[in-house]
């Protein structure tokens, strides 16, 4: 890099000064040759392959959308419907519980206290995967601490299931939540409950007909986020159900790994191309969103 | 009216502080009270000569260390002169760093794996077919820095965007660019220091994620540090849990010193 600057440098001196622009230019090639080789082919390739299907007889190979609608029938359906549902709760529960959470820490009146809780959700918001799930495994989990001195497995409780992944989930759910409804909390004027209260309106009456309101857009991009983040997860469900759980994740991680049927091999880049999809619809959803809120923080 | 709120804020804190701490301790007591020998720190103490601890965690170190270079070396520069000139450029070079977050790592790694299929099929008598071979060298593979650079790029985006709004590039440049400083010097002795703080938040974030990242090396086959917690599991819970808790704190120590330095940053920059 320095040596792109440096040859800049003497183009720059050898020609007159206006052609300083010539270096601010050329510094961002290095970062889009990168990206196009590092992401883009990966990417054309997984495109490539999804709409690629492979004559078992001839091995000759042809274009079209089999592997996209086999991709969308039967396993694998129902592997996208479980990611989904799962997702969709674990995503709901975390707004809903998060909300709380952050609404008494942002109208504390402990500064220590709101630190803590904002540094601590930025850590457990980033994490999950393999130790997330050794640590519920080791707590709830057959063997768990918590399962065998609350005998927890003679009342039902299974750690393994769509419920259990949940409750994991929720942990970096939760503290992502507190940190994106944080900044639209604290643009709730306090003046605006005093209006409502010298109006006559009781606490309910404010929240449903002033805070919630306001808040909406905001709710709903973090559920959005919420949502991309638990369909997107990978390691946590991996190292906790095997493949137990039918997940759109776990079933790519299958085909990838090679337990997947003669000639269906580019299914997985198929659901993959799915998974881009729905991922991209969140960010087209919650882009638009998070800057419709942000109108009520910036004034 | 004031007595009910307090309950409520106290009944909201202390179920969130249960839900978050009780899995915390639990996996402490796990590790060290083994049933049938009582409280034990055995777990603990075979850590360090597990087979492949060592191994896996520097190659985990290895792979940060690298990515954390190359994305510094791409980014810093197309960031400061995006902010001294080629404005038009500026959102092309947002969405590029933010298209990472549309493709999860699963379907990225499936998409590098089909590339890295195409070695053998079609490239190898060609010269790219050494190429390919090389960056999968399972002693030090290359093709995962390349993947966690593109995966850490909307992190880092955000950390130098951040920094490099707080001060004004153009005019630090130029004021050592007429003192007789020249482009390499302006750079490294002028704005460097002043995006210390997002420098550093842009490195740990870039720390954190590598250290942790499991996806991506798992179903490429390499075994770095989250590989090889995982791969334990099977046979020592005791041994796995404990690992998991020591990655725990020491990941945290990590991310809260970021939040020391940085401050409120941290927040800004996670969100998302």
């Amino acid at each position: 890099m320095t040596a792109t600057l440096t040859r800049a440098d003497v183009v720059a001196a050898a020609s007159s000064k206006r052609r300083r622009r010539v270096p601010s230019w050329i510094a961002v090639v290095p970062l889009l040759v990168f990206v196009a080789v590092a992401f883009g082919v990966p990417a054309v390739a997984m495109l490539n392959g999804a709409f690629t299907v492979k004559n078992q007889t001839t091995g000759a190979t042809s274009y079209s959308t089999a592997n996209l609608t086999e991709s969308l029938k039967g396993a694998y359906l129902t592997a996208l419907i479980g990611s989904v549902k799962l997702s969709a709760l674990a995503g709901a529960l975390g707004t809903l519980l998060g909300l709380p959470l952050a609404q008494v820490v942002v109208t504390s009146r402990f500064r220590a206290l709101r630190e803590a809780v904002l540094t601590a959700s930025g850590v457990l918001a980033n994490f999950g995967g393999v130790p997330l799930a050794f640590a519920f495994v080791a707590t709830l989990g057959n063997a768990g601490v918590l399962t065998t001195h609350l005998g927890l497995k003679d009342k039902g409780w299974d750690l393994y299931s769509f419920w259990g992944l949940v409750l994991v989930y929720l942990y970096f759910l939760i503290p992502l939540m507190v940190l994106t409804i944080t900044p639209a909390l604290e643009g709730l004027r306090t003046q605006w409950r005093e209006a409502a209260q010298n109006n006559g309106a009781t606490g309910v009456q404010y929240w449903r007909h002033v805070a919630l309101p306001v808040l909406a857009p905001s709710l709903l991009g973090g559920f959005v986020l919420l949502f991309g983040s638990a369909f997107a997860a990978y390691a946590t469900a991996a190292a906790m159900v095997g493949s137990s759980i039918p997940l759109i994740t776990l079933q790519i991680a299958d085909a990838i790994s090679g337990n997947v049927l003669v000639g269906q091999e580019n299914v997985a880049l198929a659901m993959s191309l799915d998974m881009v999809l729905v991922a991209g619809l969140v960010m087209a959803v919650y882009l638009p969103l998070q800057r419709r809120s942000a109108r009520w923080l910036d004034a | 009216m004031a007595g009910r709120l307090n309950l409520w804020r106290w009944v909201v804190l202390g179920l969130a502080a249960l839900y978050f701490l009780v899995p915390l301790a639990a996996s402490v007591v796990f590790t060290v009270d083994v049933p049938g020998e009582g409280v034990t720190f055995d777990a603990y103490t075979q850590i360090v000569s597990a087979d492949g601890f060592t191994s896996s965690l520097v190659l985990s170190l290895e792979l940060a260390a690298a990515t954390i270079a190359v994305v510094l070396l791409l980014m810093v520069p197309a960031m400061v002169a995006l902010r001294l000139g080629a404005p038009r450029l500026r959102p092309v070079v947002e969405v590029i760093c933010s298209l990472p977050l549309v493709v999860p790592p699963i379907a990225f790694v499936a998409g590098i794996a089909t590339v890295l299929k195409w070695g053998p099929d079609y490239l190898s008598r060609t010269p790219l077919f050494q190429t390919f071979v090389a960056i999968q060298n399972p002693s030090f593979p290359f093709i995962l820095v390349l993947a966690y650079v593109v995966m850490a790029l909307p992190f880092v985006y955000r950390a130098l965007d951040s920094g490099l709004r707080a001060i004004d590039v153009k005019t630090l440049v130029e004021a050592a660019r007429s003192c007789g400083a020249n482009w390499p010097q302006a750079l490294v002795r002028t704005v460097l220091p002043n995006l210390r703080g997002a420098l550093l938040n842009a490195s740990f974030l870039t720390l954190a994620l590598v250290l942790g990242e499991f996806t991506v090396a798992q179903l490429l086959g390499f075994q770095p540090f989250a590989v090889w917690i995982y791969s334990v599991g099977g046979s020592n819970a005791q041994l796995s849990v404990a690992v998991s808790v020591l990655s725990l704190v020491v990941t945290w120590a990590l991310l809260l010193t970021l939040a020391g330095v940085g401050g409120r940053d941290k927040t800004a920059s996670s969100r998302g």
